[in-house]
């Protein structure tokens, strides 16, 4: 593991050097959704019964904002020094396999968790912080930041071109967090809906998040953890695979 | 036993698509060797540097870095080999100190900062040490190139066109310095397109076309390759000696050409010209170059 804490450095550093872009950006996107949906839909909307809307929407956009920027973080890092070619500054050392995989990750999970408390912070103005089960909290944003940075791998390996990526966030990325409850619960939409968001993972990851915020939620938590985790695994296998075949990255 | 090669290439075979990069190529280098590998564009000079540093994957054959074979053994081969790059890349979210302290790190090297100032010393990069790399001029970059193949002090050293871009004063110090760490024992391997920095530098030289070797012999031997020597002459009379007059081309500007390949030839002609009477003011000897071999190997491979 000699090389790996220089790599990880290099990540942090790199979107650390860019801050505003990174983590200020995403908050304040986070903060006019807030505005926005809390202000319409504050008085006519009630997901769980004695919880506001707006107490309902926090866990949402804190968790949305992870997911996009963990994906973010390890995809746009990949393409650039892929476009730039100076991604033969890390293909060059004995960097292991193992080691390219936990940096980037690594990276990504802790700009992930570095918005989402910026998100989180902000909203404290607008709904009383509660937080009856911190446990759960940590672990699903842990897993989520993993599974979304590794995911962010594997589309920066795959992608040749930023539109490439682009397509790959706006036709993947974009809708499987938007159809997984942020705004409603999935308990408002038709059934046949209703029973396809039981087939996306991330809707997982924002319920059993949400569950520790507001202490309800639509599906079991240990579920959600079930869920999330095995898509980890399968994930980071899958990404470790890519990597030590060197698809794309080694002619 | 054989003392192990600094760097074996055996039978290596690339292709992509349509092109044949490399087509069976072996080469054996020993540590120590300051080595040529010249071709023109598109030989596969490349193509074979990134195949020892695991860049590219061979389609069939061998290669190894100090012993280490670069798919089996990678951590190993990658660890003895500083490889600077013929495209001249840089990442722009840094200075050219944090660049030089993090490629060092991934070699897990943590505290080598007296090096790096070395480095940046030898490479006239310490007045630039604060400035972020997208700053630096294009000669200024490849010299972090090269800074960045030496963080972590490799034995084998590939330069592939690492002077393309810098000017002279600077290719000067930089040459100095490489020849100095293959002075210390480190091998070096150069490709490069100035001929004469070749003829200059390398013990030995090989020349690659269509991916496959053409030559490889030590510089000196290629140099008397051919032996077409050539003198340019001025003499104060119109007529020569009769038996010289098909043997003497008038160029352009009225100088006379003699080609010859023994000494005893040009000694004949002087004697005669003297004999005749006839004064020489003026004559320059053309000595073959490893540009006038590396043009003949070409166009008869
Ligand atoms: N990634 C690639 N995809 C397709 N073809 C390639 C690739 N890399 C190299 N080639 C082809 O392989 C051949 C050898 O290229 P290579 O870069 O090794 O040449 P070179 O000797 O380094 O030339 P130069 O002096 O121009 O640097 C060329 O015909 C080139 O077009
Ligand atoms: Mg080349």
């Amino acid at each position: 593991m000699s090389g790996f804490p220089a790599l990880f450095y290099k990540e942090m550093l790199r979107f650390w050097k860019v801050v505003v872009q990174t983590v200020v950006a995403p908050v304040v996107t986070a903060l006019l959704y807030l505005l926005i949906f809390s202000h319409v839909l504050e008085e006519h909307v009630e997901v769980f019964p004695g919880v506001s809307y707006t107490a309902f929407l926090v866990p949402g956009l804190v968790m949305m904002s992870m997911l996009q920027n963990a994906f973010s973080n390890s995809s746009s890092s990949l393409i650039q020094s892929k476009m730039q070619g100076n991604i033969v500054f890390v293909l060059l050392p004995p960097l292991s396999y193992l080691e390219f995989f936990l940096a980037y990750l690594g990276a990504a999970v802790i700009r992930g968790l570095v918005v989402g408390l910026g998100v989180w912070a902000v909203t404290l103005w607008f709904a009383p912080p509660q937080m009856p089960h911190p446990g759960w909290l940590l672990a699903f944003s842990l897993l989520s930041c993993g599974i979304l940075g590794a995911v962010g791998i594997i589309a920066g390996i795959w992608a040749e071109k930023y539109d490439q990526l682009a397509a790959f966030q706006n036709f993947l990325i974009l809708p499987l967090t938007f159809l997984s409850g942020v705004f409603y619960s999935i308990h408002s939409l038709p059934p046949f809906w209703q029973a396809v968001s039981h087939f996306n993972p991330v809707f997982y990851l924002i319920d059993g998040f949400r569950y520790a915020f507001v202490g309800q939620s639509d599906a079991d938590p240990w579920l959600g953890l079930l869920v999330g985790g095995a898509c980890f695994v399968a994930i980071s296998a899958f990404t470790l695979a890519l990597l030590k075949s060197g698809y794309k990255l080694r002619h | 036993m054989n003392p192990v090669s600094a760097i074996r290439v055996s039978g290596l075979m690339k292709r992509f698509r349509a092109t044949q990069a490399l087509d069976g190529v072996s080469l054996d280098i020993r540590p120590g060797e300051f080595f040529g590998l010249l071709g023109p564009n598109g030989a596969g000079k490349t193509t074979l540097i990134s195949i020892l540093a695991g860049l590219t994957r061979a389609d069939a054959g061998t290669a190894s870095v100090m012993g280490h074979d670069v798919v089996r053994d990678y951590r190993a081969a990658r660890r003895a080999l500083g490889v600077v790059p013929q495209e001249l890349v840089y990442d722009p979210f840094f200075n050219v100190r944090e660049t030089l302290a993090i490629q060092s790190g991934y070699y897990g090297l943590r505290h080598n900062d007296d090096w790096i100032d070395e480095v940046m010393h030898h490479l006239a990069l310490a007045p630039h040490a604060d400035k972020n790399t997208q700053s630096l001029s294009g000669g200024m970059k490849r010299r972090l190139l090269v800074a960045q193949a030496l963080v972590h002090k490799p034995p084998v050293i590939v330069l592939d066109e690492p002077t393309a871009g810098v000017d002279v004063e600077l290719r000067r110090s930089l040459w100095d310095f490489i020849a100095g760490l293959n002075r210390e024992g480190h091998t070096i391997l150069l490709t490069t397109h100035y001929l004469e920095e070749a003829e200059a530098l390398c013990g030995r030289i090989a020349m690659l076309k269509h991916g496959r070797i053409v030559a490889c012999d030590t510089t000196r031997r290629l140099l008397q390759h051919t032996n077409e020597h050539c003198a340019q002459l001025r003499v104060d009379a119109e007529a020569l000696p009769a038996p010289w007059q098909a043997r003497l081309q008038r160029d352009a500007d009225g100088s006379l050409r003699f080609d010859f390949s023994d000494y005893a030839e040009l000694e004949n002609l002087l004697a005669d010209l003297r004999g005749a009477g006839v004064r020489i003011t003026e004559l320059h000897l053309h000595e073959p170059d490893l540009e006038d071999v590396f043009t003949d190997i070409m166009q008869r491979a």
